[in-house]
Order: structure tokens, then sequence, then C-alpha cells
């Protein structure tokens, strides 16, 4: 670090840079912290017009109180007979402004590199997502699937659902990002109330995709396929159990009235209530259709005797994935019945970056549980 | 339809029910859960079953089944049912006919 400043000083040319200096900038050799440091900077300052502005970019307000008056005084010496011109204010000002430009340079790479990883972490799970489609055979042309029959009609249906999956993924990083704004930056219960009600409303709007993708294959919605593993690890009829819900989102809300507290109470065991009807007669229904599948006389390759039964349980399935879904509309609705809208905007928020985090989760287990043993 | 509304006044909580459909067995169990014991009515037991499921749908529910009537009058099917339960309302409705015990 030392070196390459006494470089600068002794080569004695104010005209002259090196472009291959530059690199150095990047890393933390200019950082305030010493006079040698201050010459070199000095040096850059006074030519590097050009550079300058790729350093400093769009932003040419710097805050020169920033950095610079913690440096000290730079008493005269020998070391700056070559700018002993200019006037010491302007040093003073050309210091700054150079290490304003480093520091954001520094940022700006870290903001890249970061970028790059997540991007990598994205390009992974894609790939993971592809393998998988391609084993189940999802990605087939339009003109193919209209000729298939009821088979390219699930087939559509499914490849449809998880285009629109993925887009409704990225505009719920929208709202989750519009949220967090919101909430630090204080804004009116007017806007914050807008924003909740978007919010829900996203969340209807995956419902409602999710009712026409059960009627196009009702197993793969019951499988969870179209979540990260993480979240898939959670799943219950097709999505997530409305009471965990309210147990992720019950220490994001507080302080709660006691009017409150009671309703949310209240909520909480009336949809366990619920939850737990839906589970019995899921099971009665995989216990009558276990029952169906295997009547008759097995052991003799003969066909299933009550084949149009067992269908009748399959559409019974689909009432069972709706419901649930519905179970969660309303458990989301409800909620932002009892809070006010500044806790219905936390709770959101809250619920978005849980489900975040699972996805992130995932993300992290694929590609930790890639690296060799 | 006379038979309906007639086996719909004979308790405070009627169910009319298939006993294939697991749904109806889940609302079932949602009322037990409550601490009230419905009368359940599987129409598909009954010689009568197609007509009473008609009725039924042009009384409004739109399932036909399960259809839940309370105190005579109908409430509607597992969608209304949950909606009524998670927003509190139903247990006030059911208060009358909560099992003394």
């Amino acid at each position: 670090m030392n070196s390459s400043s006494t470089q600068f000083v002794a080569s004695g040319r104010m005209g002259m840079y090196e472009p291959i200096h530059q690199i150095g900038m990047w890393g933390e050799n200019f950082k305030s912290n010493g006079i040698s440091n201050a010459s070199a900077s000095i040096f850059i300052a006074g030519n590097l017009n050009s550079s300058q502005s790729i350093l400093m970019a769009a932003d040419t307000k710097l805050d020169n109180q920033s950095e610079d008056t913690s440096q000290g005084t730079l008493g005269p010496s020998s070391k700056y007979d070559l700018e002993a011109s200019k006037p010491m204010d302007k040093v003073q000002r050309r210091l700054a402004q150079n290490r304003e430009a480093a520091r954001k340079s520094r940022l700006r790479k870290k903001a890249y590199v970061k970028q790059l990883e997540s991007s990598c972490l994205k390009l992974i799970q894609l790939e993971q997502e592809l393998e998988r489609a391609r084993h189940q055979g999802l990605y087939i042309g339009g003109a193919e699937t209209s000729q298939m029959g009821f088979a390219g009609q699930i087939i559509s249906g499914i490849a449809t659902f998880e285009m629109e999956y993925g887009r409704w993924l990225e505009e719920q990083n929208k709202h989750i990002r519009n949220l967090r704004n919101a909430i630090n930056t204080h804004l009116s219960d007017i806007e914050l109330g807008v924003l909740v009600e978007n919010g829900i409303n996203h969340y209807s709007e995956l419902f409602r995709m999710k009712a026409i993708a059960a009627k196009a294959d009702v197993f793969y919605l019951m499988s969870g396929m179209w979540k990260s593993s993480a979240e898939r690890f959670f799943l219950w009829i097709g999505g997530f159990r409305p009471s965990e819900l309210l147990q992720v989102l019950k220490p994001q809300i507080e302080p709660l009235t006691d009017q409150q507290l009671l309703d949310v109470c209240n909520l909480k065991q009336s949809c366990q209530q619920a939850e737990d009807a839906l589970s019995q007669g899921m099971e009665k229904l995989q216990q009558t259709l276990a029952e169906t599948v295997a009547a008759g006389r097995l052991c003799e390759a003969s066909h299933m005797p009550q084949m149009d039964t067992a269908m009748e349980k399959l559409e019974g399935l689909v009432r069972f994935v709706q419901q649930a879904d519905h179970l969660r509309q309303i458990t989301l609705q409800q909620m932002s019945l009892i809070l006010t809208i500044r806790q219905a905007a936390r709770g959101l928020l809250a619920l978005g970056e849980y489900f975040e985090r699972l996805r992130a989760l995932s993300s992290l287990w694929v590609t930790s549980s890639r690296e060799p043993a | 339809m006379e038979k309906v509304m007639g086996l719909a006044s004979e308790k405070g909580v009627v169910i009319f029910s298939k006993s294939s459909c697991c749904m109806c067995y889940a609302v079932k169990i949602l009322f037990q859960g409550i601490g009230v014991d419905p009368l359940v009515y599987e129409i598909d037991q009954d010689p009568e079953g197609r007509e009473m499921e008609r009725a039924l749908m042009r009384m409004g529910c739109t399932a036909p089944v399960p259809a839940v009537f309370i105190g005579g009058k109908l409430i509607g099917s597992t969608n209304e049912i949950m909606s009524l339960h998670l927003s509190g309302t139903l247990i006030q409705m059911l208060k009358p006919y909560q099992a003394l015990s």
C-alpha cells in the first residue's frame, strides 16, 4: 500500500497517470489513515478527471463533511510541494472526493459480487427444476399437448400454472419490498392500507390459480412440487397450514390490545378445529380409496371392480384442496380485520419474509449438498 | 320440499350428507369438535335422495352436500360454515344447541 503511493510521489510528473493504478482503488489502499496516502490521493485526484467521472458515476454531490474531517490537519510538508500552488481547502475537497469515490467503488463492487452469488444460486435452482420437469415430461410444446387429448390438458394446465407461479413469485417479491419500504419510511395509514389490500389480494390470486390447477391435476397440487423443498416440508393439503401462519405472525405483530389478543386466540382455536376436521376428512378419503382399490380379489391380475367409486373419491380430493385454500384465504382476511393497518402491514411483511427465508434455505441446501463428501 | 324442511326442523342442527362424501364427514367432525351433536341425514340412503338433492340445490346450497341447517334455516355448505366459524359467528349461532354436559 505504501509502496504504490511513494511511487506516485517519486515520478514527480503531475500530468501522468497509469490506468493500472486505478485497479488499486477497488481495494482498501486508499483509506484515509495516513498522510502518505493523502499525498497519493492528491496526485490521482489532480490528474484523473475522466476516471473521476467513472468512479463517481452519477453521484456528483459528495458529502465533504463525512470522512475527511477525521483526517486531521494536513500541515505543510515537503510532500505537498507539488501541490503548493493549490489552496489548502481545494486540496481537502479533492481528498474527500477521492475517498468518497473509492468508497462508492468498493460498495458497488460488493453489491455486484452479491448479485452474482444470488444469480448463481438461482441458476442452480432453475437447473434443478428443469431437470425435474424434464422427468415429468412437463415442457411439451402447445401443438403436441393439444393432440394428446386429456393428458395434454393436464400437462399444459400444470405447465401454465408453473409459469404463472414464477410470475407470481416475482410480483410477491415486489409486494414484500414495497411493504418493507412503506414501514421503514412511515407512510400514512391510508397508503399502508392500500399495500395491505394489494398484498392480501395477491394471495387470493394464488388461490385462484391453484383452483384451476387442481381441476387439471389435483395430485400435482397435493405434492407441492411447485414449492421449494423447505416449503414442501410444511405442506398441508397443498399449501401452508393456517394455524402455523398465525404462529409465525403472533410475535411480529405485538403489542396487541386485550381485545385483539382474545380475537387472535379465538381465531387460532377455530382455525385449528377447521384444520382438524379437514385432516380427518382427508384420512377418511385415503382410507376409503385404499379400500376401494384393494376391493375384489388381488393376486389375480384382475382389473379394479369399483373403478367409478375410486374416481369419485379422487373428485373429492379436489374439493379438499379447494377447501384448504379457502381456509387459508379466510384466515388471512380475518387477521386483517382483527389487526390495525400498521399491524397488518407488519404481519404481511413478516409472512412474506418467512416464506422467502424458507426458499433461500432450500437453495442453500441444494448448493451445499452438491459439495463432494 | 317438505321432507327436507321437515327433517331440517327435527333438531337444532341438521346436516344433510351422503355416506360416500368425506367432506360431509369433515363438517360433522367440526361440529362435534365445537360440542354440538348434529342430526346427520344420509340422503344417498333415502329412496327420494335425488329429489332431496335437487331441492337442496334449489334452496341455494351449491354443493349440494353437506347442507347445514341451524334452527330449521339453511346456513349453507362447507364454504359458508368455514367462513362463519373463523369469524366467530358460528359459535354464537350454535350456543343454544351446544351439548349440556
